[in-house]
């Protein structure tokens, strides 16, 4: 790789701390990931594992009970961890943007299309109304929504779900930003309409060179939209690198059982396989591997001590004691203390 | 259908105050006799001054205890007849309606914009500053809030503007209560989330995306409390810390008018009695109206 990561996540931890500070939940725990500009990273893993949380960590807008207790963010090679809340607020809607869970909901009812989605341009551009009108035009026009003159004087409540996703869109490029978080944005679609938008956001990535975070459940659209994958289990990254090598080769056993978990076409005989068990409760993490208890592979020692990163391939890391290159084997054995 | 990529007519921005959007006024159960009473008096206390036939303040010593005209001794001159210093009943209550109006309106407006600025102020920042709003507010619940306004009055000294003041931050609270629970479930909503994501400072989110979506609220409690303001400034205008006496309350006019009413002059007592119960409970039937009309749960799209 020539050119610097535009994200570069090192060691990050955010755990949330209960009032009394005796619960200490690690919904991201030690995440290392990089991020090249016009990439796109998909981020999978179970309900709870820590990906939405990993999300409001890089835009820092952490409910209070969250910390960052630890790690850099390097955003185009400043640390995000840092910086003052008012130079968040720089950094938010106008370097990286976010769509959020439910686009459906994030419309404020009383404002016209128009001054929500010039809201961004005036916040950070201090662009007057009537220019950042026109802008919004534009924008409109970008994510294909048609007659946008028209739509512009419109209200929420005058759109159709999918117009409305492809309005937050809009919101979300308007200051063309580097970085997209898009957290679970089709969900509450239907599959036509989710087809559509993922096709519209990878022409916009195209367009203007966005680097894209995609965190969803569904590994198809990571197969269809993604150059990296990051599989997040119970606060930490137990595998990361390039889809189609993870896709083909998986690392670690719990990406091969979420592969096994989808439904093939074709075979009526097959039935679904879920893995078995429950993910584990954040607070009272098991001592070692936080799969283990899962995990068909599992081996002594994963119980008693947490595997660390190693990399099974150039650009590849995974978070298991399978993954353990043999040649590296005693010192990181000394290293992590097992021997 | 489409249009040239290059030719791009951009409407003007509509209004961006939109609350009143997508309610449909239906005929059915409109509230016309409220509206229209509460029109004339607001009429009346505009035009007070070309209205009343004689000076509210000054009165004949002659012509005291008038009847009205169509009682014996009454004559058309004295239409509701005079009190007990020969001046117009009539009159009286022409300017008085003006003094009900403007405290009314005033003081609801004041405490409205008191109660929601700290009630939006309370939701949305929470923490410490949440707390501080909120006890104090507990406090002012537990004080009664006649006696409250009586202690206010009686240290500031009575005056019609005086009065608004004390009974904007006497009423106060109701706003902050019922504000500070909308803004509660409303921080928590995805367009407000979205809108601290795309970067929008707290001053921004309050103003623009919190004020607007509680002003409904604001509206309807402004409405209800109006003819809770204007019994409360006939109360203390009765109880002679309000509306300073020369000049013409209808609270002052019934305190006046009480010990005439033993010996048969009930026209002092009944007029400005009338009038506030067709103005309290007028803006209480309006308010119960709005509250139905502006709140989203009831209102058909």
């Amino acid at each position: 790789m020539t050119n610097a990561p535009l994200l570069e996540l090192d060691n990050l931890s955010t755990h949330y701390v209960s009032a009394q500070g005796t619960r200490v939940v690690r919904a991201v725990d030690e995440v290392s990931l990089r991020l090249y500009p016009g990439e796109t990273l998909g981020i999978v893993g179970e309900s709870g594992s820590g990906k939405s949380t990993l999300a409001l960590t890089i835009l820092r807008v952490l409910p209070p009970a969250a910390r960052i207790v630890s790690g850099r963010m390097l955003f185009e090679g400043e640390d995000l961890v840092t910086k003052s809340d008012d130079e968040m607020r720089q950094v938010r809607g106008k370097r990286i943007a976010m769509i959020l869970q439910d686009p459906m909901a994030s419309l404020n009812p009383l404002f016209s299309i128009g001054d929500q989605v010039g809201e961004p341009i005036r916040v950070h551009e201090g662009a007057s109304r009537a220019s950042a009108w026109e802008r919004a035009c534009n924008l409109l026009k970008a994510v294909r929504i048609p007659s946008p003159e028209t739509r512009l004087t419109q209200f929420p409540h005058e759109m159709s779900g999918g117009m409305r996703q492809r309005i937050v869109g809009a919101i979300g490029i308007a200051c063309e930003p580097r970085l997209l978080i898009a957290d679970e944005p089709t969900t509450s679609l239907d599959l036509t309409i989710q087809a559509q938008y993922l096709k519209l956001l990878g022409d916009l990535q195209r367009e203007h060179g966005l680097a894209l975070i995609f965190i969803t459940h569904n590994l198809g659209i990571v197969a269809k939209m993604c150059d990296q994958l990051a599989v997040m289990y119970a606060g930490r990254v137990v595998e990361s690198g390039p889809v189609s090598r993870v896709f083909n080769a998986p690392a670690h056993p719990y990406t091969k059982a979420l592969l096994n978990s989808i439904p093939r076409m074709g075979d009526p005989d097959q039935r679904l396989t879920a893995i078995d068990g429950q993910p584990p409760d954040l607070s009272v993490l098991p001592p070692g591997c936080s799969f283990a208890p899962r995990c068909p592979q599992v081996m002594p020692r994963c119980r008693d001590v947490a595997p660390p990163p190693f990399a099974p391939e150039e650009g590849r890391v995974a978070r298991c004691w399978l993954a353990e290159p043999v040649a590296a084997s005693p010192e990181l054995r000394i290293a992590s203390g097992v021997v | 259908m489409s249009t040239p990529a290059d030719v791009i007519r951009l409407p003007s921005p509509p209004p961006r105050f939109a609350a009143f959007r997508g309610i449909r006024f239906r005929f059915g159960d409109f509230p016309l006799i409220p509206i229209v009473i509460l029109g004339v008096i607001a009429l009346v206390a505009i035009f007070a001054n070309q209205l009343a036939p004689h000076n509210p303040e000054v009165g004949t010593l002659t012509a005291r205890f008038k009847p009205p005209f169509w009682l014996g001794g009454g004559t058309t001159e004295y239409l509701l007849g005079t009190d007990q210093l020969g001046r117009d009943v009539l009159s009286r209550l022409i300017f008085g309606a003006r003094v009900s109006m403007v405290v009314g309106i005033t003081a609801v407006m004041f405490a409205g914009m008191l109660g929601t600025t700290l009630g939006i102020l309370s939701g949305y920042l929470g923490g410490w500053v949440d707390q501080v709003i909120m006890r104090l507010t507990d406090a002012w619940l537990a004080l009664p809030a006649l006696v409250f306004a009586i202690f206010l009055a009686a240290i500031v000294g009575p005056s019609m503007w005086n009065i608004v003041m004390i009974l904007g931050a006497v009423y106060w609270t109701r706003y902050a209560r019922v504000i500070r629970g909308e803004v509660l479930s409303l921080k928590e909503r995805e367009f407000v989330r979205l809108a601290i994501v795309a970067g929008c400072s707290k001053r921004t989110i309050m103003l623009r995306h919190i004020l607007p979506n509680v002003i409904n609220s604001a509206i309807v409690i402004a409405t209800l409390m109006l003819g809770v303001v204007i019994i409360a400034e006939a109360s203390l205008s009765f109880l002679g810390v309000g509306v300073p006496p020369p000049e013409p309350a209808w609270g002052l006019m019934l305190s006046d008018g009480k010990q005439g009413l033993m010996v048969g002059y009930w026209w002092l007592t009944v007029f400005p009695g009338t009038c506030i119960v067709l103005m309290v409970l007028s803006a209480n039937v309006l308010g119960d109206w709005l509250r139905v009309k502006l709140d989203p749960q009831l209102r058909q799209l």
